[in-house]
């Protein structure tokens, strides 16, 4: 299918407008996170490279390309988008409308610096575009930061441009001693509260320089379980809370020093309504991804309740886009 | 006018505006290019200058806590004995203020590498138009629901007041080289950019200074810039050793490529510092050649750098205007300079109408209306040029919703009635 042209996204609006209740979907790979899936309609964007310019370093694609379809194109220019789901099989406008971080946020930053124009089907059904295609703009609002991590609230995302890098020559791994340093801005250091690993990325020289006394090791492996949740809490924090986690039979965590992020996975879903309280306890918020039953939305009331409410129903007043995903 | 010296100060002076019916506009250093922070009608004018303490800095997190007030150089300065900075370094950061360079989502050389300043913002405390206090973001790495700081940074004041920020320190870089480049033609400079780019290098900054605005610093400051170059690249790398090293080389290469006279690498610090002078004194040094100007900003994809810039001399010469060219040309942000002066007849047209001509042409190349000043007044009835009647209408929501009484600096960034892209001269008085 040709995407280079808006009729691209003409079965996406014809879907949309056709719903009572539209639930925008991906590849599902992060089908329960927030509140319980959507009911509704099932919608999806278009899948497919719409126009990639490598001496640009910027790429458009459909929101429903797999990250993996993505990485592969970039790849064969020596560039990347530096989003790292857990999962290859994520869509672009998946993780962007879940607002999920890869693990090499560190370095390359939250998801929503990646992200440069979208173009969203809005809740009549109009293609809306916000932001713009270059590597820099400050024209009108930041509408790209507000659809992510919106969760297909606001809108479904159509055609999404993403900002690309150069691939690193170079990315090890390395298990480091505990307070050891980490290298002079490493793209990810991970700890279970055991074992802290850093991941180095750049000239070859520069890692080897900098991985003097460190011993190389595999990636950490992602946490699996059935109840599974991400914690955000200041990154000062962190230690606070992986301590506690640690005291929690029946919880195993991954913490992103340096980010805040602390992956958190369970067999009994009274051991993540644990990890969320330990969350609460500093000023930190337990988004669950899986499982979970008895658990849902983040808990608490969010901060600034009204503004967003306000934001949801401006844009979506009868709301029918995801209903229930976000506790507003 | 108020000058408020604190943030419960900031917030009476909104709530006393509005229960007097009166609209408020906030204003930092009055540096802003696009008249963002210019008073229209009669609202409250809330100065925030003397808000400028530096609150909180946290060297393990590598966060600050600053009052709106503060100015961009100062809080670098305040944080360096740490070897930390705030990366966004606006041309005009010894004087521009850190609120303002929230509401505009300010650039700067360095953010090339870094990105402008809303990637450097993880929380703000505002005083929202209805005069209620909120944190939007905050210092965990993801905000529960939609992101409102991300929404806010760059709204240009028309969703409330900034009356603490929470920015982002960065590790200063253990190693850093700044090369200058000389080319012989313009379009050589912008081929070598684009080259660059697509050798997949990505400089910490990449800046294009043509002839005339060459020889202007060069008079001004002594920073020892050839005089006789038709362009330069002002290039700098940082991180470690060894990357760096290799990143000299590509872009050495590439240089060579297209055809640089010389490639100079700064000695030491003192030489680097100059060669970053010489780039920053640059608006100081036009003021020797015409009493006035009027300073762009678009951007547009690094592939279309040759072309776009071929256009923007001829328009000039089009309308018999004196052109120069400054600017960030690593992310296609270009500034074309327009140097007259307003005492000679009729030139006010002819700088007015060259300038939506070269906004028109950046629009055609894919490019964008602003990449670092915003649009304030100065473009409110061009953006039309980029947005769709349902573009508009889908920011303006937004705005609302923030905003539904229109409070908040009234009269700004979205154009009024009509969205055909009514043209504007920018008022009599706006310093531009």
């Amino acid at each position: 299918m040709d995407l280079s042209d808006l009729s691209a996204l003409d079965e996406l609006v014809g879907a949309v407008t056709a719903a009572t209740a539209v639930a925008p979907v991906g590849a599902r790979t992060q089908w329960e996170v927030g509140g319980p899936p959507p009911t509704g309609t099932s919608v999806s964007a278009p899948a497919g490279v719409v126009r990639y310019e490598p001496a640009d370093m910027t790429v458009t694609v459909g929101a429903g390309t797999s990250f993996r379809e993505l990485d592969a194109v970039l790849g064969q220019h020596g560039q990347e988008c530096a989003l790292d789901p857990v999962d290859g099989n994520a869509t672009i406008g998946g993780i962007l409308a879940t607002g999920l971080s890869g693990r090499r946020r560190l370095r390359h930053g939250p998801v929503r610096d990646h992200l440069l124009e979208v173009r969203v089907v809005d809740a009549d059904g109009r293609v809306v575009k916000g932001g713009g295609p270059t590597v820099k703009n400050v024209t009108g609002y930041d509408l790209p930061r507000l659809f992510v991590g919106s969760f297909g609230t606001l809108g479904v995302l159509g055609h999404v441009t993403l900002r690309c890098r150069p691939r690193p020559a170079t990315a090890r791994w390395f298990r480091v001693a505990d307070g050891a340093h980490p290298g002079f801005r490493p793209s990810a250091v991970l700890s279970d509260g055991t074992t802290t690993c850093v991941l180095l990325e750049g000239a070859a020289a520069d890692v080897r320089v900098q991985a003097e006394g460190m011993h190389e090791c595999d990636p950490p492996a992602y946490l699996t379980g059935a109840h599974r949740g991400r914690i955000s809490v200041a990154p000062g924090r962190v230690a606070a809370v992986g301590t506690a986690l640690a005291q929690t039979a029946g919880v195993r965590w991954l913490a992103e020093l340096g980010v805040g992020t602390v992956h958190v996975a369970c067999d009994e879903s009274a051991d993540l309504a644990a990890a969320r309280a330990i969350a609460d306890a500093h000023d930190g918020w337990l988004l669950r991804e899986a499982g979970g039953d008895d658990i849902d939305g983040y808990g608490r009331p969010l901060p600034n309740l009204a503004l967003m409410r306000r934001i949801k129903t401006a844009f979506d007043p009868t709301g029918k886009l995801a209903p229930g995903r976000l506790p507003l | 006018m108020c000058w408020p010296e604190s943030g419960a100060e900031l917030a009476a002076a909104v709530r006393v505006a509005r229960s007097h019916g009166r609209p408020f506009v906030a204003r930092g250093s009055g540096t802003g290019l696009a008249g963002g922070a210019t008073p229209l009608g009669d609202p409250v004018v809330i100065v925030t200058t003397r808000m400028n303490r530096v609150l909180d800095v946290d060297p393990q997190a590598r966060v600050a806590w600053v009052e709106p007030g503060v100015l961009n150089l100062d809080l670098s300065r305040a944080v360096s004995h740490l070897g930390l900075h705030y990366a966004p370094d606006p041309s005009s950061q010894q004087a521009c203020t850190i609120g303002g360079n929230v509401a505009t989502n300010a650039g700067g050389p360095h953010c090339l590498a870094s990105g402008v300043t809303s990637a450097h913002v993880l929380a703000v405390e505002v005083v929202l138009p209805d005069g209620e206090v909120a944190q939007l973001g905050g210092l965990e790495p993801d905000a529960p629901g939609y992101d409102l700081r991300g929404c806010f940074v760059g709204s240009e004041g028309t969703m409330g007041i900034a009356s603490r920020v929470a920015v982002r320190l960065t590790p200063n870089p253990p190693a850093v080289a700044t090369m200058l480049c000389d080319f012989t033609s313009i379009e050589a400079a912008a081929a070598a950019v684009s080259g660059t780019i697509a050798a997949g290098v990505l400089p910490a900054a990449l800046e294009m200074m043509d002839a005339r605005i060459t020889r202007a610093v060069e008079d001004f400051v002594g920073a020892g810039f050839p005089r006789d170059a038709e362009a330069v690249l002002l290039i700098e790398v940082d991180g470690l050793a060894d990357g760096v090293a290799e990143q000299v080389a590509a872009i050495s290469d590439v240089a060579r490529g297209h055809g640089a006279r010389t490639v100079r690498i700064a000695a030491d610090e003192t030489e680097r510092a100059l060669l970053w002078k010489g780039r920053k004194s640059a608006f100081g040094a036009i003021a020797r050649i015409a009493p006035d100007y009027y300073l762009h900003d678009a951007v547009v994809p690094r592939t279309k750098l040759v072309d776009v810039l071929r256009r923007v001399y001829e328009v000039a010469d089009e309308q018999r205007l004196t052109m120069m060219n400054v600017f960030h040309a690593g992310d296609g942000n270009l500034h074309p300079l327009i140097v007259f002066d307003r005492r000679e007849p009729g030139i006010w047209e002819r700088v007015h109408d060259a300038g939506t001509e070269i906004l028109e042409t950046c629009i055609a190349a894919g490019g964008v209306l602003t990449g670092e000043h915003g649009v304030g007044i100065e473009k409110r009835d061009l953006m039309a040029l980029q947005f769709s009647p349902d573009d508009l209408d889908a920011q303006a929501r937004l705005r609302d919703a923030f905003d539904p009484d229109g409070a908040a600096n009234p009269l700004k960034v979205l154009p009024r009635g009509s969205r055909c892209g009514e043209l504007q001269r920018v008022p009599e008085g706006t310093w531009i």
